[in-house]
C-alpha cells in the first residue's frame, strides 16, 4: 500500500504531503543555492538518458518488425519467380498486389469489401449488446442462471457455424443469415465471460451502495456495469476475431457477394492469387477494426485503472 | 445526559443458517446507545462484532430481537446510518469527488449545493481541491479520508465504524484516529466502533463494551473516565489512567480466551 506514495506526483495534496513539503522547504532554505543545482542538473541527466534509451528500443524494436515484413515479402517474391514455390498455389506479392489494384481500380472489390465488413461489424456489435443483456439477465434474475447454466455450458462446447444451414433456411440466403451465424458465434461465450466478470466484482464495492440504500438497478449501474467495462471491452477485443470467423464462414455457405465469396469462388476456380489477396483484404481491415476497439478501451476508461 | 437513546439492541440474536448446519453468532443482547456518544466493541475473533454491526446497519434483519433507530425499527440501510468499511472500497472509475458523492447520488440529493458541501468535506478531511483527481493517485491513508467524507456526505446521525483503521500504518492511522475523533465530536455524531485494537478502542470511545464468544454475548462494560474521554485519542494515550485501562481490557480478554476459547467451538 505504501509504494502508492512513491508513484504520486509532485504537488499532491493531503496532510502527509505538506510535512514532506515543509521539510523540503527547509532543506532549500539551508542548501547552498549552487549544491541545488548540482543535484538538479545530474537528476535531469538521468532522465534524459533514462528517456533516450527508451526510445532506442523503441526504434530497434520497429526497424526489426519493418524489416522482418520486407524479408517475408521479397522473399515470397523470390520464391513465387524463381518457381522455388509453386506459383500457382502460393501465388506471390507482385501478382497479388495487380490483382488488388486492378480490382479496386475497377470498382469490383469494393462492393465485397462493403458487404463483408458490415456483416463483420453488425454481428460483433449486435453480440457484444446481445451478451452483455443476457448476462444482465441472468445476474438479474439468480434462479435464471442456475437453470440455464447447463444449457449455456452445452451450448458453449457446440460448434455453432454448424447450424448455418438451419439460419440459411429459415432466414433466406444473405445478409440476414451471415450476421445470425455470426451472432450464433460470439453471443455465448460473451454471456459467458461478461456474467462471470459480474459475479467477480468485489462484495466491499456492493457492499458500499447497499448500505446507502441502493436499489438493485442502481447496484448494477453503480457498481456492476461500471466495473465490468474493462472485461466488455476485451470480449469486444476477442468478438471481432469470432465476428470474422462467423462471416467469413457464412459467406462461404451461402453468398454470391463478400470476401468469403471471394474466397471460395478463387478456390473453385483455382486463382489462389484471388483467395490470397483476400486474405490481405481481411487482415488490413481486422487490424483498423481492433485499433477502433483499442481506442474505445482508451475512451471509456481514461483516468482509472485496476488497483 | 439519559435522555431517550439514539440506538437501541433489544434481545438481539442472530443464527446463520448454511449447508453446514445453523450457527449463533451473538445471543441476547441489549444494549442502548445515547445521542453523541461513541461505543466500541471488541472481543476476540468470532465474537459477532461484524454481525452486530451488520444488524445495525439493516444489512439483514436479526433472527430474534429487534435494532430501534429513534424508537423505529431498522429494516433495512438508511441514510440515516453511515458506515465505513475496513478498506476504502473507493470506485477506481469515479474521481474522488463523485467517490465521495456517491452516497447522495443513490438517496437521489445530489445537486449544486450538496456537491459544494462535499467539496467543503473533503476540505475538512485534509484533501483540499483532491476532487478531480482518481483514487489510484492516492496513498491509503488519503483513500480512507475519502471514505470517511463518503460516509459523512449523507448526513448521518449514526456512524458505524467497521475496523476503519486496522489496514494502515500506525502513524496514519493515529492521525486519522484524531481526525474521525474531532469530526465526529464537533458534528455530534453516534458512533460504534468495531475493532481488533484494544487501545484505539479505549483511546477514541466513551464506552467500550467487551464481548465474549460462543455465541457473542455482552461479557463487560467499561465506562472510560472523563480525563481520557475528553482528550483527542493521540494525547488520550499519554493519558495517567490510560494504561490501567488498557490493562484492565486486557485482563477481560485474557480471562474469555481461558474460560470460552475452544470448549464449545
Amino acid at each position: 500500500m505504501d509504494d502508492r506514495n512513491e508513484q504520486r506526483p509532485p504537488g499532491q495534496v493531503g496532510r502527509e504531503t505538506a510535512v514532506v513539503s515543509g521539510m523540503e522547504a527547509e532543506q532549500e532554505l539551508a542548501a547552498v543555492s549552487g549544491i541545488q543545482e548540482d543535484r538538479r542538473d545530474w537528476m535531469n541527466e538521468l532522465h534524459v538518458r533514462f528517456k533516450a534509451r527508451k526510445r532506442l528500443i523503441t526504434a530497434a524494436v520497429i526497424t526489426t518488425q519493418v524489416v522482418l515484413l520486407l524479408l517475408f515479402v521479397s522473399l515470397w517474391e523470390a520464391a513465387g519467380r524463381n518457381k522455388w514455390i509453386d506459383p500457382l498455389l502460393f501465388s506471390y506479392p507482385s501478382k497479388m498486389f495487380n490483382q488488388l489494384w486492378k480490382t479496386m481500380a475497377d470498382g469490383s472489390l469494393w462492393p465485397h469489401i462493403v458487404i463483408t465488413v458490415s456483416e463483420t461489424v453488425v454481428g460483433f456489435v449486435l453480440g457484444t449488446l446481445l451478451g452483455t443483456a443476457i448476462a444482465a439477465a441472468l445476474w438479474w434474475f439468480p434462479f435464471l442462471s442456475r437453470v440455464f447454466d447447463p444449457y449455456l455450458v452445452v451450448l458453449n462446447s457446440m460448434p455453432k457455424v454448424a447450424l448455418g444451414p438451419i439460419f440459411i433456411v429459415g432466414l433466406g440466403p444473405g445478409f440476414m443469415s451471415i450476421v445470425a451465424i455470426t451472432l450464433s458465434v460470439t453471443v455465448i461465450i460473451t454471456t459467458l465471460n461478461i456474467y462471470n466478470r459480474f459475479r467477480e466484482i468485489d462484495s466491499g464495492y456492493i457492499k458500499v451502495v447497499r448500505l446507502f440504500g441502493a436499489s438493485r438497478s442502481q447496484l448494477f449501474r453503480f457498481v456492476i456495469l461500471p466495473g465490468s467495462f474493462p472485461v466488455i471491452i476485451s470480449t469486444l477485443k476477442v468478438n471481432v476475431g469470432l465476428a470474422w470467423i462467423g462471416v467469413i464462414v457464412g459467406e462461404f455457405l451461402v453468398a454470391n457477394l463478400g470476401l468469403g465469396y471471394l474466397i471460395i469462388y478463387g478456390f473453385q476456380v483455382f486463382n489462389f492469387t484471388l483467395v490470397l489477396s483476400s486474405l490481405v483484404v481481411i487482415a488490413a481491415v481486422a487490424t483498423v477494426m481492433y485499433q477502433l476497439v483499442a481506442a474505445l478501451e482508451r475512451r471509456l476508461t481514461a483516468g482509472w485503472r485496476e488497483r | 445526559m439519559k435522555q431517550q437513546p439514539v440506538l437501541e439492541l433489544q434481545q438481539l440474536s442472530h443464527v446463520y443458517v448454511n449447508e453446514k448446519g445453523a450457527s449463533l453468532a451473538i445471543e441476547k443482547i441489549e444494549l442502548a446507545v445515547s445521542r453523541g456518544e461513541f461505543i466500541s466493541l471488541v472481543g476476540p475473533s468470532g465474537c459477532g462484532k461484524t454481525t452486530v454491526l451488520s444488524l445495525l446497519a439493516g444489512l439483514f434483519p436479526p433472527t430474534k430481537g429487534q435494532v430501534l433507530l429513534n424508537g423505529e425499527q431498522v429494516t433495512a440501510p438508511s441514510p440515516k446510518v453511515g458506515y465505513m468499511l475496513q478498506q476504502d472500497y473507493l470506485f477506481p472509475w469515479r474521481t474522488i469527488r463523485d467517490n465521495a458523492a456517491v452516497g447522495l447520488e443513490i438517496s437521489g440529493g445530489k445537486n449544486a449545493r450538496a456537491l459544494e458541501a462535499v467539496d467543503a468535506l473533503l476540505e475538512e478531511v485534509g484533501l483540499p481541491g483532491a476532487g478531480s483527481r482518481y483514487p489510484h493517485e492516492l496513498s491509503g491513508g488519503m483513500r480512507q479520508r475519502v471514505a470517511l467524507a463518503r460516509t459523512l456526505a449523507t448526513e448521518p446521525e449514526v456512524l458505524l465504524l467497521d475496523e476503519p483503521f486496522s489496514a494502515l500504518d500506525l502513524h496514519i492511522k493515529l492521525q486519522l484516529e484524531d481526525l474521525v475523533h474531532q469530526m465526529l465530536k464537533r458534528l455530534g455524531k453516534t458512533a460504534v466502533l468495531v475493532t481488533h485494537d484494544l487501545a484505539e478502542a479505549a483511546a477514541m470511545s466513551d464506552r467500550v463494551i467487551v464481548l465474549g464468544r460462543n455465541p457473542g454475548r455482552i461479557r463487560r462494560e467499561l465506562e472510560i473516565s472523563e480525563g481520557i474521554r475528553r482528550a483527542t485519542p493521540m494525547a488520550a494515550r499519554k493519558h495517567p489512567g490510560f494504561q490501567e485501562l488498557f490493562e484492565q481490557l486486557w485482563a477481560e480478554l485474557d480471562a474469555e480466551d481461558d474460560e470460552g476459547g475452544g470448549s464449545d467451538g
